[in-house]
């Protein structure tokens, strides 16, 4: 209960996550579909950007771009611009433990 | 199955060994970047290695040749890491290329070592499915084992050998254990792998969900996320710490390269000098000693003196990236530079080139994004490095009084520096956009940095990579540079009269440099300056010994009759535009050696050189009437 209060503190006046870009410092999404071109998208899923993947958002530079994403262990950054681009199933976002910011 | 490092051979596949021909027997290592790929190759082969370039790209090819036992050697090729083996980057399509024996010159390896990171196996295994469906024998190595092990992870090697139908070795690269395994099947016997039913390669989730039902088959437990890893990015990418501890790196580069390196440098300049002049003792006076002492000499002391500067960059470098630090600083870095239309990636080169152009044409080696890399080549030496600022010394003393301007922090002449600095940065950077918006735009393939954890770096991995940089230097800009200052020397000191070599000025450089006055005369030059914007071809400082020698004056008058001397031949015009012509222009031969053999031929350094030229030409113009306009 306290952690959704959290949430929702949070995420207060913020729209939905829809995409990797929108996921704040400590949040996790599944990967849904990517808007990108074929090999870039396909380039992200060798690295383990897959639809059904669990991303979780990590640090970021100063300024917030480009920030550090986490993928089955594995940390690699992107720019907000490719990042808005990679769709999250919004229902899934929830914040992770704080250790994992 | 505890993860200690052990061998397996391949229970059921068939073992056979090696061809032994006639030529030796070639091995690829292929593996994604950052798993440990390059510091196995170094453990094997230690300092038999050598670096080249690909034909035809800028991609670097690594060879060396292991010893094993008797006195038998084996081949290997350490290929660009690559995390599949579909041909999109240039350095995939070398990697794929040699494997398929499409590449030209090129023998196909015999065999080959696949390096995957253990503790990543799951994603590394992707990689295993298009390599093992070459059919060539192939050796698993399941790299960084004591890592897996500390972070209490597993897998067993025999299971994995099972699964993938192929040997399999848990080692540790950088501490060497397991390494038996290694040379047990580089001495021959080998398992060929056995034919797997491998996924549709095209199908990226489908190879996935294979190297997951793999990795589950074989046991593998992932290991803990790496928590120092998670406890250093806590204050290196700090909203507040991460940018004052990178500004704190930032400074200890640039201190360190810039003046830590000065006394070594002048120690290496007195020795070549000593021993320049030791040689020259033994000989009687004849234009042969001059050659030998002031063309080859001097030619083989003009580079020797950026050894130390290389070193120390190589060392931080080194230092650098094997901590993992690297990519923190370039994620740091991205914002600034994504301004100028460059990535994180460009800003350690672009510092180092404060010191000189020419390690930091070396250290762009970081830059894996091709036309990122050659746009950071080519504004690099638009960057005030520390041989324009005898010129700029000079210059500033003869023609700028000293006065206060900003109370007691900041003279004029002081700010005259400041100001050259400020004009060579802006010069990169509008530079960098008119290349990133047209020749060099971006294939918009999206900016990836992997985060690797942070590792200790090992002296051996940093002192071989200091080792190899500097051979690298000294051997093919060596070169370039010994001819062009042997080609110098003779411009300077023919034709002979008499048998006797001419002053300067009557020599064929002089000859050129009159010719050249008319040229020059718009920017405020007279003949003098003429021959030293020719002599200082060779680096930029030696305008200042040739101006010298033109006025007559002896290396040890000191610079103040030649201050005054430049007073009287040089308007303030013709100062100013000098300093703008000094800040602009590419008078650097190492530099321009070293783009060549980078870029892997004459036409980057060509365009470069011609462009900074025309630029420092423009400028001058500009200066000139500018200043004499202010002032007249």
């Amino acid at each position: 209960m306290r952690i959704v209060l959290n949430k929702s503190d949070r995420r207060a006046g913020l729209p939905a996550p829809e995409t990797l870009a929108d996921l704040l410092a400590g949040e996790s999404g599944v990967l849904t579909d990517m808007d990108l071109p074929e090999p870039d998208a396909r380039r992200l899923m060798e690295l383990g950007f897959l639809p059904g993947s669990v991303i979780v958002a990590a640090r970021s530079a100063p300024g917030g771009d480009p920030r550090v994403y986490r993928v089955e262990g594995t940390e690699f950054a992107l720019r907000g611009e490719t990042a808005k681009h990679i769709r999250l199933d919004a229902s899934s976002v929830v914040r992770a433990a704080e250790e994992g910011r | 199955m505890s993860a200690s490092p052990s061998s397996s051979s391949c229970h059921g596949c068939p073992v056979a060994a090696l061809p032994v021909g006639a030529h030796h027997r070639v091995v690829g290592l292929v593996g994604p970047p950052n798993s440990g790929k390059s510091t196995l190759f170094n453990r094997l082969t230690g300092l038999r290695q050598k670096v080249a370039n690909y034909p035809g790209v800028t991609v670097e090819e690594r060879r060396g040749r292991a010893r094993l036992d008797g006195d038998t050697e084996v081949v290997l090729i350490d290929l660009p890491g690559v995390y599949s083996l579909t041909p999109r980057s240039e350095d995939e399509r070398v990697t794929r290329d040699v494997l398929a024996g499409e590449m030209a010159g090129q023998q196909r390896p015999d065999a080959i070592l696949l390096i995957l990171d253990s503790t990543n196996l799951k994603r590394h295994l992707v990689l295993a499915a298009p390599v093992l469906a070459l059919g060539l024998p192939t050796l698993v190595v399941l790299n960084m084992a004591d890592e897996l092990e500390s972070r209490g992870g597993s897998v067993d090697p025999a299971a994995l050998a099972e699964q993938l139908g192929a040997p399999v070795a848990l080692v540790s690269a950088s501490k060497g254990d397991g390494i038996e395994t290694v040379l047990d099947f580089l001495n021959g016997a080998v398992g060929v792998p056995r034919a797997l039913d491998l996924p549709t390669l095209a199908d990226v989730p489908k190879c996935r969900q294979w190297a997951v039902r793999v990795g589950d088959g074989a046991g593998y437990a992932a290991p803990a996320p790496p928590v120092w890893t998670r406890r250093l990015d806590a204050v290196f990418l700090h909203p507040v710490a991460g940018p004052i501890v990178f500004l704190a790196v930032v400074v200890a580069v640039f201190q360190t390269i810039f003046s830590a390196a000065r006394p070594v440098m002048d120690l290496v300049d007195a020795g070549v000098r000593a021993s320049g002049a030791w040689v020259g003792s033994l000989l009687p006076a004849s234009a042969l000693r001059s050659l030998l002492v002031e063309g080859i000499w001097g030619g083989v002391g003009s580079v020797l003196v950026f050894l130390p500067q290389i070193l120390i960059l190589f060392l931080f470098i080194g230092l650098l990236e094997d901590s993992g630090y690297l990519a923190r600083a370039a994620l740091i870095a991205d914002r600034t530079m994504r301004k100028a239309g460059l990535q994180g990636k460009s800003f350690l080169p672009l510092l180092s080139a404060y010191a000189c152009a020419v390690p930091a044409v070396l250290a762009s080696r970081t830059i894996e994004n091709k036309r990122d890399r050659i746009a950071t080549i080519l504004i690099a030496p638009f960057m005030t490095c520390s041989a324009r600022l005898p010129v700029y010394t000079l210059i500033i003393a003869a023609f700028i009084p000293e006065r206060p301007l900003v109370g007691p922090f900041l003279g004029t002449r002081a700010a005259a520096m400041l100001g050259l600095y400020v004009l060579g940065f802006l010069a990169a950077f509008g530079t960098a956009r008119l290349l990133k918006s047209s020749v060099l735009k971006s294939d918009g393939s999206p900016f990836l940095l992997e985060m690797p954890p942070y590792r200790r770096p090992t002296l051996r991995q940093v002192l071989l990579r200091m080792y190899d940089r500097s051979k690298i230097f000294l051997r093919r800009a060596g070169t370039v540079i010994l001819g062009v200052a042997v080609v110098l020397w003779v411009l300077a000191h023919l034709p002979l009269s008499a048998g006797q070599m001419p002053q300067v000025s009557n020599s064929v450089a002089g000859t050129l440099g009159r010719a050249l006055e008319p040229l020059v005369r718009p920017l405020g030059f007279d003949w003098k300056i003429a021959i030293g914007l020719v002599t200082s071809l060779a680096a930029r400082e030696v305008i200042v010994g040739t101006l010298g020698t033109l006025y007559g004056m002896d290396h040890a008058a000191g610079t103040a009759g030649l201050q005054a001397a430049l007073r009287h031949d040089l308007t303030p015009g013709g100062a100013v535009a000098l300093l703008v012509f000094f800040a602009f222009a590419m008078q650097c031969l190492s530099t321009v050696a070293v783009v060549r053999r980078e870029t892997n031929g004459w036409r980057w350094p060509a365009v470069q050189f011609a462009y900074m030229t025309l630029l420092a030409y423009s400028g001058a113009l500009v200066a000139n009437r500018v200043v004499t306009l202010l002032l007249g």
